[in-house]
């Protein structure tokens, strides 16, 4: 697939992931300010802008892994509260992919894909192995399953992190900048993955600055600065014609080189 | 044939080469040492002969003469050196054993609990810490002593908590069961429960790996080992007579005692240690990256969970290490037992070298009791921490 070629139109069945305006401090500072966003089930939104706009800790509020403390987070239908089972239960159907991979080190890479489904989803080590193995193929690296994190590569282990989260079968995926601490030559085998991954019809939201890959698959680009969502646009739109004026400046700098 | 470029090195002189100077300083240091020891020894030796005192270990077969204020096997002042030595051996190794497993365990708490997101438990382990690493343990040890026998009562007015327990400045004394068969075969069924449930525990897992459904091993282990010696005490008929601590004249007789000594050095050491280990299980904790956490929850893992399966196997090896030097500071720090009059190792042979003089012979045992001891705790931690060590990474 090249640059330029884009994936199909949204599939509209259903809202996958509601963001009712959301906000969030870190003491004092007002770190996302008002989100509205809605993501529909197999669409895919790419969410970039400057670091410090808040981009990270909106997609890790979907997960929970941080708490927002106003407005309404409803994924698959379940709304985030402080119920820790419903919270155990999201996590289980939204896989997330690190910008430092988060490995396990002491694990070897099968028993990274595994432990989940063995000890959450509770599945025969036997079937779970097979499964991990499916999905190591998948990702083109299935000689490595014995191996340790440590003796990968990163776009390597990259990989690896993403075999892990789909091996909990999640309905929907959360990419937080997977390429930015790659080597250039290593972003291709993980963004390769990622439109396979797209090809196939998941729910997806990405954090990245890899335009490409943006053009690429995303239906809808979010640009975001200071906490708040500045610009949303279908892709086509947002490289040609961005409407307001932070983005433009943020798109001329990044794309200038 | 080929011209070699440039001329060969003029060769040096022979004190200028690498390997000869090795040899030569490696020579030097062993002389050195040789000739220390030699003057060391002789000076003794000669020491010893003016002031015409037997050398040799003979003095062990010799009668002790002196009490020792309690004792793990039978003791009386009529039996050997060599017996009071191992009283004191023994007596080392109840205090070391049990702190080292109480100091784990104390430290451990204090250590995750001052990571708590509770301000209040925090900063009580926080205060526990800083307060108590920073006194000197002996000073700690004759507080623990005088707060035992200044604060209880003598023995006529001792706290009578429950039936057959008596606290007072004497210790602490209790009713002990006296010897019955059926304790043998409650022993038996104890031993049976543990290889069941560790049976248990291997079967389970291997059910696990086969069906993926798991099984409450600890529930049903924990079942086995403590319900077949109640079993086994049913069966046996329930014996029930006690041994019950009376009051005769003016200290208790019968039934098992904790000593003020042994209460005092006991809770001095793990405290003291405990601080240590506390301090060293909250860096092990945070020495795992906050990102292993957040994978593990991203994967829907209870926090339990990410705590055994991702964290503890992490800290543990940065832990052990650590871990493995105060376990010996432990064992170490008790021989100051002999300040408040506990009779470890230490505290009788002093009372042995000033009795018999054989002061080299008494500080040459008491040093290879320590070094077998320490030797043995360092071996075993440094086995365990080969068999959790990082494999594939160097």
């Amino acid at each position: 697939m090249t640059p330029g070629d884009t994936l199909g139109d949204t599939p509209n069945s259903g809202a996958a992931i509601t963001l009712e305006s959301v906000h969030k401090w870190y003491g004092a500072f007002h770190v996302l300010q008002d989100i509205n966003l809605t993501v529909q089930r197999g669409e895919r939104v790419v969410v970039c802008g400057p670091s410090g706009s808040g981009k990270s800790t909106m997609i890790r509020c979907v997960n929970r892994l941080e708490e927002h403390q106003e407005g309404k987070i409803i994924v698959n239908g379940i709304e985030l509260t402080n119920d820790v089972k419903a919270i155990e239960g999201i996590r289980r159907e939204v896989g997330m992919v690190f910008q430092s991979f988060n490995l396990f080190p002491h694990l070897t890479v099968l028993e990274n894909l595994t432990l989940s489904p063995i000890w959450v989803q509770k599945r025969p080590k036997k079937e779970a192995e097979q499964a991990a193995m499916e999905y190591l193929e998948r990702v083109h690296i299935p000689e490595q399953a014995k191996k340790y994190p440590g003796q990968l590569s990163g776009g390597q282990q990259q990989r690896v992190a993403i075999a892990r989260a789909l091996c909990m079968k999640p309905s929907i995926m959360l990419f937080d900048e997977p390429t930015s601490a790659l080597d250039p030559e290593m972003i291709k085998e993980v963004l390769d993955v990622m439109v396979g991954l797209a090809e196939a019809g998941m729910t997806m939201i990405c954090v990245t600055h890899e335009m490409g890959f943006a053009k690429t698959v995303a239906n809808n680009m979010v640009f975001m600065d200071e906490g708040s969502i500045v610009e949303m646009a279908p892709p086509k739109e947002f490289f040609t014609n961005p409407k307001s004026e932070r983005t433009q400046k943020f798109l001329s700098q990044i794309l200038t080189h | 044939m080929q011209q070699s470029l440039g001329q060969p090195a003029k060769r040096s002189a022979w004190w200028n080469d690498a390997r000869v100077r090795g040899v030569l300083s490696q020579v030097f240091v062993l002389g050195g040492i040789g000739l220390l020891v030699w003057y060391l020894v002789s000076n003794t030796l000669a020491n010893l002969e003016t002031r015409s005192i037997a050398t040799g270990f003979g003095f062990l077969e010799r009668e002790a003469g002196f009490a020792v204020s309690e004792s793990p096997i039978p003791y009386s002042a009529a039996d050997t050196y060599y017996r009071v030595l191992v009283v004191g051996i023994l007596n080392t190794l109840k205090v070391s054993i049990v702190g080292i497993a109480l100091a784990t365990l104390f430290g451990t708490l204090a250590g995750v609990a001052r990571l708590s997101s509770n301000w209040l438990v925090a900063k009580f382990a926080t205060i526990y810490v800083e307060g108590l690493r920073n006194i000197p343990i002996l000073l700690q040890l004759f507080f623990w002593y005088t707060v035992i026998t200044q604060t209880l009562p003598g023995p006529r007015q001792a706290f009578n908590p429950m039936p057959g327990v008596f606290l007072s400045n004497r210790g602490l004394q209790y009713a002990e069961p006296v010897w019955d068969p059926t304790y043998g075969l409650m022993a038996g069924a104890l031993a049976v429960g543990i290889i069941g449930a560790w049976a248990l525990g291997r079967w389970a897992h291997k059910r696990q790996e086969r069906t993926g459904r798991l099984f409450p091993t600890f529930r049903v282990g924990a079942a086995l080992i403590l319900g077949l010696p109640v079993l086994a005490y049913v069966l046996g008929g329930a014996p029930t007579e006690l041994d019950v601590p009376a009051l005769k004249g003016f200290n208790f007789r019968g039934g098992g005692t904790v000593t003020p000594e042994f209460a005092a050095l006991l809770v001095g050491l793990v405290l003291y240690t405990g601080t240590y280990i506390a301090e060293i299980v909250r860096g092990g904790i945070l020495s795992v990256s906050h990102g292993q956490t957040e994978a593990g929850l991203a994967l829907g893992l209870s926090r339990g969970l990410v705590m055994r399966l991702i964290l503890l196997p992490q800290a543990l090896r940065v832990i052990i290490p650590p871990l493995t030097s105060q376990y010996l500071n432990l064992t170490k720090n008790s021989s100051l037992a002999v300040a408040i009059g506990f009779p470890d190792l230490v505290s009788v042979a002093n009372t042995s070298i000033n009795q018999t003089g054989q002061a080299v012979e008494g500080i040459a045992i008491i040093m290879a009791v320590y070094l077998t001891v320490s030797l043995s705790i360092s071996a075993f931690m440094n086995w365990y921490n080969r068999k959790i060590a990082l494999q594939g990474v160097r």
